[in-house]
């Protein structure tokens, strides 16, 4: 058993676990960086968010440790009951959450407080896997594919309960990993240009859009063009596509806002991604003639924007950030730990720092493709997609190109339960792939 | 084995590369393409505080410091701060005012800067309330002393000298040279302050501090890496002496006028007074305005630089000019004389002289000594009909280049501002007022020092440097070096030896001889020291003045130029006392007691009896509040008439431009502008 033990040590997959390192090394520099005081005598207190999440990462080495030590099969076997476990937990933290900034999502034990909405991102990957893998399941059946979805669903509806959207949102990465294992193509198609029109209505203006999507069905219309000439149905599909867009962008969305909206909730919504309301909707929106602002999330976004965008093409150099250092920017630490880099190493910093995640990303779909059973590769995707969305609505948030929900950039981030549960994520997936050629149900 | 052997995998790539390209772009326009981000990055973040350091220091040629900084202590006040069992009795009785006073400034702060922020409570403290309040200070929580620093003048004298600093003018800001203060800044306004602010002011610090979002200051920014240090201001040493500056401003007290001393050997000068002068001290801390105020409304007129800025008819103390050229000219000769019986007679009108005795301008010494000027208005017809010139025009040409090179006509370069150059007049002078047709006949009273010519006291001085150096002199200055170097760059051009004339020695030696015999039994005996070889030329300058309308004769200008040593000129004084009467009774006095004290370093009890004739005398001009008033009603109405005009242009400009717009718009729509 201990020969088998070392021989395991060194099948891991050192790249990920590179790339893993990196992550969290910058991710404590990061921090570091937005705490230091030049003339702050005590800069390795334990009080710091350095020093602590400098100990989250060591009790995440050690929990990897015994994750390496565990059989492979153990994450599959318990998978439901580690599901069951996970539900029970968001349920009981509906009554006995702690109020923490507003939602009651984190549960105290023992002065030590955590999140269950993070760590049952785990349980529920493994669940999903261990459908998705059984053998009795047939994904293509309506049946199949709705317990599928409530699986992945149901932590997120019960998240929501605990007002923390941003993290019930996570839940629906999951659709991702479904479309892989054979969700039809037109889901994904619908689901993702429903974002993309709602994002780019809120960004672009109206009129600029109109000839966006004019344009791009005109180059569709020249791709598919001998098609168009031969099938009637072709072309009404094009129609109609493109007919549903521009209602839903030229009227659906100012619809919602100037009448079926409360000027204040306009408001709120472009707060978050830190713009002004359009002059179209503002009708609603102000109230004796004066516009409202300072809104939280507004001023968010906006130092986060200066933050970001004075750092520049080299950054202000390590140490240098003004604004992250002499907290401008809230919840830089947490949320908005990407200031700190992009102020600190701009331009430069942000394509090495984005360049890591994609190859990590990239890296995790490679080990999940080479898994002979289908538990350890969807799981595998399963990371991939959580890792993505976290990624992906983070740095846009920070960034002002998507709205302004509670959701950390993983492995930079200070906070404990959310490194070790995307340590965890990972390690769990390092360690399935130690076994890849093993059967795993 | 391969990624993209699966569609779908290959779909969730370009996913992930579609999202990151996306994010990508808009960090690159966030952060390469707006340039907004940072400047307000550096806005909310970044605390620039300036740190003006002291001014420099000025000390007269004995190292007597003539005008340095005082400290001096505001106290301000937080009012949140003020502790709640603050013991007001005992504060006010520290300060010196009443409890109503107390709450009245304390409700004044308030108002003014809120709870938070300090705001000054009183200004400048005396040094009793300083010091009482210094005693139980750690019984006033909230109060604080605030250091500022104030120019002092311990002598109380050479005002228009040094200068005075007030905040810089927004027509000041205008100028390249102010392009580096901003408003509120404090900037030498006159004199030597302003001459040399540059010297004086030192280099401003700048600081640079992070602040965060409660606007506290946490640390330097970039340490301390693009900061300045302040550098104080360097100090200047004049040749100026402190104490025969305040002497003459006290033997001045009761005149209009100035006297002007310089050392020949380097145009260091040695006291510049503006009669009747004024304390500099009233202008600077907090009455300043008021007393400005005053000063300037006053009719005597005490902050007009009179030794640099008024010009007079240099009267009979031009007549060492006049000979010096008509010698270098050659239209004379040291034995050349005029048979003057009292007055000249060959251009027509009589002009009279004081001396009527026969041979008292049997030769040139003679002429000086008895300030003949039957003689020296002859001589002056002599350089301007002299044939080597051909015409009366040329003959003028060549007097005004030697009286230029005299440095008449054009302002000396002075080291303090707004120098005046005076009237020098040429022949296109002379041709616009006679058009064209004028002859030595004309202006002949031009080589007596009368008529068209006007120079300012400091010129005269130097023309007597001139005389004393046998044709050179350095440009008139104060500064004899700045922080104990004196080959500063800014010193330069007063390093400069200017030879001005070919004048020969000989000529130079027999008009000083003759100068030292208006001493020794001329005109200007009173100017007599014993052991000394006095070189003196008495002037009385006629002058007119409009009272009323009508060209009143008034009391002439007593006028006096002088150096001495002959042999080893040390000092050359000019002197001018407006109305006063007769060159040799009240300049006279003035130049030989200068010259006195700076030679000797006192007065002899023999000539006390002038010091006390001078101090008691009342010299100013009854007429001097009208002819003052006259003056302001003149530049007022001077000034109403450019508003006036200014006025009508744009009316006019608006008029033209309405009317040509009526024209194209009926040319263009055919019909008339409603």
């Amino acid at each position: 058993m201990a020969k088998e033990n070392t021989s395991s040590f060194n099948r891991i997959d050192g790249i990920t676990l590179l790339l893993y390192f990196m992550l969290v090394a910058i991710g404590l520099l990061s921090v570091f960086s937005v705490e230091y005081r030049s003339a702050d005598p005590n800069l390795f207190a334990m009080s710091k968010g350095f020093m602590k999440q400098f100990m989250f990462f060591g009790v995440a080495i050690f929990v990897g440790v015994i994750i390496f030590f565990t059989d492979s099969k153990f994450f599959s076997s318990f998978a439901y009951l580690f599901y069951a476990i996970g539900i029970f937990l968001l349920i009981i933290t509906i009554f006995l959450g702690k109020d923490v900034k507003g939602s009651h999502s984190w549960l105290g034990v023992g002065g030590i407080a955590f999140q269950p909405g993070e760590v049952s991102k785990i349980f529920t990957a493994l669940a999903l896997s261990k459908f998705l893998s059984s053998p009795d399941t047939n994904f293509k059946t309506l049946k199949h594919r709705l317990i599928g979805t409530g699986l992945a669903l149901l932590p997120c509806a019960i998240i929501i309960l605990q007002d923390e959207t941003g993290l019930a949102l996570v839940y629906f990465s999951f659709f991702l990993v479904m479309y892989r294992e054979g969700l039809p193509n037109i889901v994904m198609i619908i689901a993702i240009s429903i974002i993309v029109l709602t994002l780019a209505s809120l960004l672009i203006d109206k009129a600029i859009l109109l000839y966006i999507i004019l344009g791009l069905t005109l180059i569709a219309a020249y791709f598919i063009r001998h098609a168009l000439k031969r099938d009637m149905g072709v072309r009404i599909i094009l129609i109609g596509i493109f007919s549903i867009c521009i209602l839903f962008s030229q009227v659906a969305v100012p619809f919602v806002f100037t009448h079926v909206m409360k000027g204040y909730q306009v408001d709120r919504i472009y707060s978050m991604i830190g713009r002004e309301v359009p002059e179209d909707y503002q009708s609603k929106t102000t109230e004796g003639g004066k516009k409202k602002s300072g809104n939280a999330s507004d001023y968010n976004v906006t130092q986060s924007k200066i933050a970001i965008g004075s750092g520049g093409l080299l950054g202000k150099g390590f140490l240098n950030g003004t604004s992250t250092k002499n907290d401008f920017v809230p919840e830089q630490n947490t949320d908005f730990i990407f200031c700190a880099v992009g102020e600190q190493f701009g331009f430069v910093g942000s394509l090495i720092l984005i360049g890591i995640y994609v190859s990590l990303l990239f890296r995790i779909m490679f080990l999940a493709e080479r898994q002979r059973s289908a538990f350890s590769r969807i799981y595998g995707y399963c990371v991939a997609s959580i890792f993505f969305f976290h990624f992906a609505i983070n740095l846009s948030m920070t960034i002002g190109l998507a709205p302004v929900i509670g959701i950390t950039l993983p492995l930079l981030s200070y906070g404990g339960s959310s490194l070790l549960s995307f340590s965890i994520l990972l390690f769990i997936l390092l360690r399935l792939d130690v076994d890849r050629q093993a059967m795993i149900r | 084995m391969s990624v993209a052997a699966n569609p779908r995998a290959l779909v969730i790539k370009l996913m992930f590369i579609g999202t990151a390209v996306v994010i990508l772009l808009r960090l690159l326009f966030l952060q390469l393409f707006e340039d907004k981000y940072k400047i307000m990055a550096d806005d909310i973040a970044i605390y620039k505080k300036v740190v003006f350091p002291p001014r420099g220091t000025i000390l007269d040629r004995k190292g007597k410091t003539m005008l340095y900084n005082r400290l001096a202590f505001d106290l301000t006040v937080t009012p949140n701060k003020i502790n709640k069992n603050l013991d007001t009795t005992e504060l006010c009785n520290a300060l010196g005012i009443d409890k109503t006073q107390f709450n009245k400034l304390l409700q004044r702060v308030i108002i003014k800067n809120g709870y938070r922020r300090p705001g000054t409570f009183i200004e400048q403290l005396s040094d009793e309330q300083t010091a009482r309040f210094k005693e139980n200070m750690y019984l006033f929580d909230g109060f604080e002393l605030l250091e500022r620093s104030i120019r002092e003048y311990p002598n109380s004298s050479a005002g228009l000298v040094l200068g005075y600093v007030g905040e810089v003018s927004p027509g000041m800001l205008k100028r390249d040279r102010y392009s580096s203060y901003t408003q509120g800044d404090y900037v030498g306004m006159s004199g030597l302050e302003n001459g040399y602010e540059e010297v004086l002011r030192g280099t401003r610090g700048v600081y640079f501090y992070e602040r965060d979002n409660h606007n506290r200051l946490t640390e330097s920014y970039k340490k301390g890496s693009m900061d300045t240090q302040a550098i104080a201001g360097r100090s200047l040493e004049l040749y100026l002496d402190a104490e025969i500056q305040e002497y003459v401003e006290k033997l001045m007290k009761n005149m209009v006028g100035s006297a002007v001393a310089i050392d020949p050997k380097t145009g260091g000068i040695i006291c510049m007074v503006s009669a009747p002068s004024y304390d500099p001290n009233l202008l600077r801390g907090r009455d300043r305005s008021k007393n400005y105020a005053a000063l300037n409304n006053d009719y005597k007129k005490p902050l007009f630089n009179r030794a640099t800025q008024a010009a007079y008819p240099p009267g009979s103390t031009l007549k060492p000019m006049t000979a010096l050229i008509a010698l270098d000219v050659g239209v004379i000769t040291p034995s050349f004389g005029y048979p003057c019986g009292g007055g000249y007679y060959a251009c027509g009108k009589r002009i009279g002289c004081t001396h009527s005795g026969g041979g008292h301008a049997a030769n040139l010494r003679l002429a000086l000594a008895y300030s003949c000027n039957s003689y020296f208005v002859h001589i002056m017809r002599l350089i301007e009909d002299a044939k080597k010139f051909g015409n009366v025009k040329r003959g003028l040409e060549a007097w005004h280049d030697y009286s230029w090179n005299f440095g008449f006509g054009h302002p000396t370069g002075i080291d303090i501002p707004y120098e005046k150059g005076g009237i020098l007049p040429d022949s296109s002078y002379y041709n616009k007022l006679y058009h064209g047709s004028w002859n030595s006949c004309t202006n002949l009273f031009v080589g007596m020092g009368q008529g068209e010519i006007s120079l300012t006291p400091l010129q005269m001085a130097n023309a007597m440097c001139i005389i004393a150096n046998h044709g050179y002199y350095y440009t008139p200055h104060f500064v004899k070096s700045i922080g104990g170097n004196p080959k500063d760059t800014l010193l330069t051009p007063y390093l400069k030896k200017h030879k001005v004339t070919r004048i020969s020695d000989s000529s130079f030696a027999i008009v000083a001889l003759g100068m030292q015999d208006v001493v020794t039994h001329g005109t200007g005996k009173i100017a007599q020291l014993p052991n000394i070889n006095i070189c003196a030329k008495t002037g009385t300058v006629e002058n007119k003045a409009a009272i009323d309308g009508v060209a009143v004769k008034m009391q002439n200008h007593s006028a006096f130029v002088a150096f001495a040593p002959r042999e080893n000129p040390r000092i050359a004084v000019a002197v001018m006392v407006e109305n006063a009467g007769y060159g040799a009774t009240w300049a006279g006095p003035i130049a030989s007691l200068i010259i006195e004290k700076y030679l000797t370093d006192s007065i002899s009890t023999k000539r006390k009896y002038l010091e006390t004739k001078l101090m008691n005398a009342n010299l100013i001009n009854p007429y001097l509040p009208k002819i003052e008033a006259a003056q302001r009603f003149r530049d007022s109405m001077r000034y109403e008439m450019r508003l006036v005009n200014k006025k009508l242009e744009e009316r006019e400009k608006y008029v033209k431009d309405s009317l040509l717009i009526r024209h194209y718009f009926e040319k263009i729509y055919g019909k008339k502008l409603p």
